[in-house]
């Protein structure tokens, strides 16, 4: 960024957004999706602990995890919830490394587009290991 | 032994290390270095004034009021934003003293930074009160003034010392990396109108709630830290946050006006007094 420029900046350099979400419904959404992550994660972890670790990592049992559906509602939780709070987190950064407008709009839609990805991709692993 | 010769005794002499750079010429930056006499009492642009009026007149310095009420002697001072008329170099235990320009700014010369931007941010943020009541504007009706308990004062009091030297701004690391985010001082400055009972404006929220608001602060810190009024931007750019996230419920009760000949106009409807 160069610093020179901002001399000849004499008109309010406030960027008006157009978004669908307010930034502050945004960090809404951040924020529970971080902390609600943070108990299911907490959860899922307990699970895996009720049983020796080696056995927790064999085929058997993994997928016998898939075919029960709380655990299936655990795991689904995790991946939206890591998905939403990750993503949102890496558009934040991106967004301070540079100020346009054409880079801002930009990384909301490779991010938003990723996060779609990756949540579909899971859940159809999650469905395939459960048999649906 | 009379009274000067105490005082060439008890003189010592500081290095002063100051950045030079013109952003006129392209000649690059450097740093002059300075022997100057300083006593216990002596300021850093005391120091510099020194060296501006019997070593160097060219050096670039913006000062006024040389009692830290006008900010405009701010510099980073051995790496550290302060206002150089506010720090004693006695102080600073140090042997060697470097002064380089406030960080975040451009550079115009030597230790003068523009402050376009800056002001720009602060002006984005409407700092001033807003009232929705016309008779405001109908001078023929009189001047109100406005009722404010201690308790109402005490809301927004440290925010209002702000002198607007900048250092805040030069301090923050957010402001390093993003220029559109508005900076701990303006945002500070908006809490400071939104919690003020004479304030009547519904859009002082939406103002930084944007992509490169409010919502960037890395609560770093440091702003409050280098603030040289004590006010702690830091706090007011939090407390601002809880009231977005519906934390902190907004029940502001706009301050009653009071005629000046006496007369009470409440146009809260509540009792006149």
């Amino acid at each position: 960024m160069d610093l020179m420029s901002c001399l000849e900046c004499n008109e309010s350099i406030k960027m008006v957004s157009r978004t669908i979400l307010k930034e502050s419904q945004i960090m809404k959404i951040h924020y529970i999706t971080g902390i609600a992550a943070i108990f299911v994660v907490a959860l899922h972890i307990m699970m895996r602990l009720v049983v020796p670790f080696e056995q927790s990592l064999e085929y058997e049992y993994i997928i016998a995890n898939y075919k029960n559906i709380i655990y299936v509602l655990i795991l689904e939780s995790i991946l939206v919830l890591i998905s939403v709070h990750g993503f949102n987190g890496i558009r934040i950064i991106l967004l301070e490394l540079r100020q346009s407008r054409a880079w801002e709009n930009m990384v909301t839609v490779v991010t938003i587009s990723a996060m779609i990805g990756l949540i579909a991709y899971g859940t159809r692993t999650i469905i395939l290991a459960n048999g649906l | 032994m009379n009274n000067t010769a105490i005082d060439n005794k008890n003189e010592q002499k500081i290095t002063l290390k100051v950045y030079r750079e013109n952003r006129g010429q392209d000649s690059g930056s450097h740093h002059d270095t300075f022997e100057v006499p300083y006593k216990k009492w002596t300021t850093v642009l005391d120091a510099l004034l020194y060296v501006k009026s019997y070593m160097d007149p060219s050096v670039a310095i913006r000062y006024s009021c040389r009692m830290a009420s006008c900010g405009s002697c701010g510099m980073k001072i051995n790496g550290v934003p302060k206002l150089a008329c506010y720090t004693k170099i006695s102080e600073l235990e140090k042997s060697t003293i470097e002064c380089e320009p406030l960080s975040n700014f451009p550079i115009i010369r030597d230790l003068v930074t523009d402050f376009s931007r800056f002001f720009n941010h602060h002006k984005s943020m409407q700092p001033y009160i807003q009232t929705n009541d016309s008779t405001e504007a109908d001078t023929s009706k009189g001047t109100f003034s406005f009722y404010q308990s201690p308790e109402d004062v005490d809301k927004y009091l440290q925010f209002s010392y702000c002198i607007n030297c900048g250092l805040c701004y030069s301090a923050c690391p957010t402001v390093g990396t993003d220029l559109n985010f508005p900076g701990p001082q303006a945002l500070a400055q908006q809490y400071r109108y939104f919690a003020d009972t004479r304030d009547e404006s519904k859009k002082r929220l939406d103002i930084v709630d944007d992509r490169h608001g409010i919502w960037r602060c890395h609560f770093a810190g440091s702003c409050s830290k280098v603030c040289p009024k004590g006010v702690d931007p830091a706090l007011g750019i939090q407390l601002l946050r809880s009231y977005m996230l519906g934390i902190s419920k907004n029940d502001k009760v706009p301050a009653k006006k009071i005629e000046v000949n006496g007369n009470n106009n409440n146009n809260n409807g509540a009792d006149t007094e």
